[in-house]
């Protein structure tokens, strides 16, 4: 049994190595216009987009107008997407014949896609029509993940050129990357997807027949050990007939176009899912090898990206160096939560009276857990999900034990920099590392270098900007929502738990990660303009900083590595930056953390 | 100022070429694909016989009969979906609850009182989880196998069916891991029921 789990851990592992290597190649070379397999294909499409476009792909943009061009891009997608769930009503592609979204929920989710978030405020399948989820959500999806890889690669032509002003062409990125990498990749993942189970199609949702009829009285209450004749269609409860009693004989099947919608939730680290519960419906998520497809894709492209960031510096050490730190923290990380998650809770075990163990059964805490995924194939995607900012969940991290639930709330609070968002995880990693040279120049008493580049105070003023965005995000949200009476309405479990929601609702927006504690009920209006507001904050400041911050470096000459210059790629250094990650984490963290989940597990004994 | 000049149409005309690629053709490519392909799948595996449909086998019931076997624990929700003539229609939600509050405690103390007092046999025996957690989408199709031979003597009594034959219905119904190693193995409770009621073969 226990070989079995472990095996099961550490193939999900293996398996992601495996795959990230070749594809952070291949984005390497989409990404210089280097030629890939795929060119012949795709190159006459790319040059289309520009000529429809009228796109000078020679123009190498400063920093300052790469930074308008994507505030301006995204803007525009989000005054679309808040339109589009106004209007959605009296739009095409709605066989469900829902009605628009309320003004404050349109915001949340506009932002939240915008962002690439992903935060569900929203219940996909009773509250967003098809044309909303495959025009509006499915789009943001694309082109927020692509604009987290864009500005990444902004930033490493800062490192890179030397004695200029461009970090590239905001658009040429974009159309490259959405076309030569997310395009293809996900057109597969989405048909293997469907061949697994997921659904995809137009028609609206169906009802099908119940095995067992379920019987409701008047107030919408379900009566339990009714007695139902479906003939005379009465209900009896101990022989008496229950007036006013309905009896539903039905269950609801949602439909609508959604493998194409999640292949691209998962692989751009977004994690809106189609349905409200996300990756945990079967609908969604049928299976082990439709779970596999998911949950690798979750961490795909970040982990591909160190790769393809060492081998465009051409030092494939520096690379392996970050990718090292952060997959470090994602096994510790994860092993943390796997024991928690296996032991369970007394108050589960009753005493013996329900059996934990592992015999036929997957054993541990099963609350909020599927069947078919059981503990090694849930943990392994709440520690893959809450380090990439994906946010996508096949269990429900809310019925996690105190343990594992605080490690997928401290993934995030660090930043989302271990692996993070596409993109958007390595940039604020890279900033984690100047902050880290900085502070070891600093100890040895030399000038802080970083792959050949000075670090100056300029930079490290904007690096310390990105680092500490999400932690204040997070901090003073929390701190103002937690000071409103009304906030507690929305709380599901009482006690250190209900902070806890709080607390997970907004590291996960503030880290732009979209998991929740589902059990809280984050569709109010303040709830939803504060989420929302977090969100921007912890998406834009960080990229503008990252620019500012390459739009400085671009400008330097290169220095000569001396015996001197503190190397950057070993163990040493790999340890210090994990060190510092943690670090500025505990530091800001932990009071809030020991009054949530600390304070749970110490009361659970 | 000019800067936004020369940002802002280009910023809108490429939306707009992202809509119409990630949003229609992307989408609608895959639809295509879906449907020539693997209709069933594509369309929620739905289980029908002579024009029936018996449910999705992806998707659980609430089973409380002796004769049936019982999942995971329900949630059900028979306020937010309504059929074509207006009448609700079921669905369900997961718990979000505390796996170590006090709340949980006395709930889980409920359920189990519940499982041992059906289950008079069993008595010194720990119940499988499954039979008093709910899942993670709270519509979990599934249980674990120790769920379901738990069940075995009971359904055979109440079916008056030999406790073989519960058996080899248990062993259809069970899906393996894939490639014999990742996920658990489990038993369609769906499947199990249709069959015990002669609907499935």
């Amino acid at each position: 049994m226990m070989t079995g789990t472990i095996l099961q851990y550490v193939i999900y592992l293996l398996v992601l190595v495996v795959l990230a290597i070749p594809l952070g190649a291949y984005i390497k070379k989409v990404m210089n216009g280097e030629k890939t397999f795929l060119s012949r294909l795709l190159i006459p499409c790319e040059k289309l987009v520009y000529k429809v476009m009228r796109v000078d792909i020679s123009e190498d943009m400063n920093w300052k107008k790469y930074v308008i061009s994507v505030l301006v891009f995204s803007g525009i997608g989000l005054v679309f997407l808040f339109l589009l769930q106004l209007l959605q009503g009296v739009l095409l592609g709605n066989p469900q014949g829902l009605s628009g979204v309320k003004w404050d929920l349109s915001f949340n989710t506009a932002v939240s896609f915008v962002t690439n978030t992903n935060w569900q405020a929203y219940s996909g399948e009773s509250t967003l029509s098809y044309l909303t989820q495959a025009v509006g959500l499915t789009v943001q999806n694309f082109v927020s993940a692509a604009t987290g890889i864009a500005v990444l690669f902004a930033l490493i032509r800062g490192f890179m050129k030397v004695k200029s002003k461009g970090l590239g062409n905001f658009w040429v990125d974009m159309t490259r990357i959405v076309l030569h990498i997310l395009i293809p990749l996900n057109l597969v993942i989405a048909i293997l997807l469907v061949a697994g189970g997921v659904i995809q199609n137009f028609e609206p949702a169906q009802n099908v027949s119940l095995v067992e009829p379920i019987a409701v009285n008047d107030k919408g209450e379900i009566i339990e050990n009714a007695n139902i004749d479906l003939n005379s269609q009465t209900v009896r409860l101990n022989g008496q007939i229950v007036s006013g009693a309905k009896i539903v004989t039905e269950q609801f099947v949602p439909m609508g176009p959604a493998a194409s919608q999640v292949a691209i939730k998962q692989t751009g680290t977004n994690g809106g899912g189609y349905m409200g519960v996300n990756s945990a419906h079967p609908l969604e998520n049928p299976n082990a090898f439709t779970n596999l497809l998911e949950m690798i894709s979750i961490l795909l492209i970040p982990a591909a990206l160190c790769f393809s960031f060492g081998s465009m510096i051409k030092n494939k050490k520096q690379g392996i160096a970050i990718f090292s730190a952060m997959g470090i923290c994602l096994v510790l990380a994860l092993g943390v939560i796997a024991v928690s998650e296996q032991y369970a809770t007394p108050q589960l075990a009753q005493g013996g009276n329900v059996d934990i163990s592992m015999v036929d059964q997957p054993g541990g805490n099963m609350e909020g857990k599927e069947a078919r995924f059981g503990i090694a194939t849930s943990a392994t995607w709440a520690a893959y999900t809450t380090a990439a900012s994906n946010g996508s969940v096949n269990s429900m991290h809310d019925s996690y034990t105190p343990l594992g639930g605080m490690i997928t709330m401290l993934l995030m609070q660090l930043g989302e920099v271990i692996f993070g968002g596409v993109g958007c995880g390595l940039y604020g990693m890279l900033a984690f590392a100047i902050l880290t040279v900085f502070i070891a120049g600093l100890m040895v008493g030399r000038t802080p270098e970083f792959l050949g580049k000075k670090i100056e105070p300029y930079e490290m003023k904007w690096a310390v900007v990105v680092c500490l965005a999400t932690p204040i995000a997070i901090l003073i949200g929390s701190g103002i929502a937690t000071a409103l009476p009304s906030t507690v309405d929305s709380i599901n479990n009482g006690g250190a738990h209900g902070l806890s929601e709080i607390l997970y609702a907004y590291s996960s927006c503030g880290g732009n990660n979209g998991s929740a504690f589902a059990g809280f009920n984050a569709n109010t209006v303040f709830l939803n303009v504060s989420l929302g507001l977090v969100m921007l904050f912890a998406r834009f400041i960080p990229i503008i900083g990252t620019l500012a911050i390459a739009g400085n470096l671009v400008t330097k000459k290169k220095i000569a590595v001396t015996v001197g210059t503190l190397s950057t790629t070993n163990v040493m250094f790999v340890f210090l930056l994990i060190f510092i990650v943690l670090l500025v984490g505990a530091l800001c963290f932990f009071p809030a953390l020991a009054l949530g989940p600390l304070a749970e597990l110490f009361s659970m004994f | 100022m000019r800067i936004l000049k020369n940002i802002v149409p280009k910023a809108l005309m490429i939306f707009m070429i992202f809509t119409l690629v990630c949003g229609v053709f992307y989408t609608g490519i895959v639809t295509g694909i879906a449907q020539v392909f693997f209709p069933d799948q594509a369309n929620g595996s739905i289980i029908e016989v002579d024009g029936k449909k018996y449910g999705s086998e992806l998707l659980g019931q609430q089973y409380t009969d002796e004769k049936h076997m019982w999942g995971r624990v329900m949630n059900i929700d028979v306020s937010t979906y309504v059929n074509q003539d207006g009448d609700p229609v079921m669905y369900a939600a997961p718990s979000n609850i505390s796996p170590a509050s006090q709340e949980y405690q006395d709930l889980i103390a409920q359920r189990v009182q519940k499982i041992q007092s059906s289950h008079p046999d069993k008595k010194n025996i720990p119940i499988p989880e499954d039979l008093v957690t709910s899942s993670g989408s709270g519509l979990d199709p599934h249980i674990s196998l120790a769920a379901a031979n738990y069940q075995v003597e009971r359904i055979a009594k109440a079916q008056n069916m030999n406790e073989s034959k519960v058996q080899d219905i248990i062993k259809k119904c069970t899906d393996v891991k894939f490639l014999g190693i990742l996920g658990e193995e489990t038993v369609n409770v769906l499947k199990v029921n249709l069959m015990l009621d002669g609907i499935l073969k």
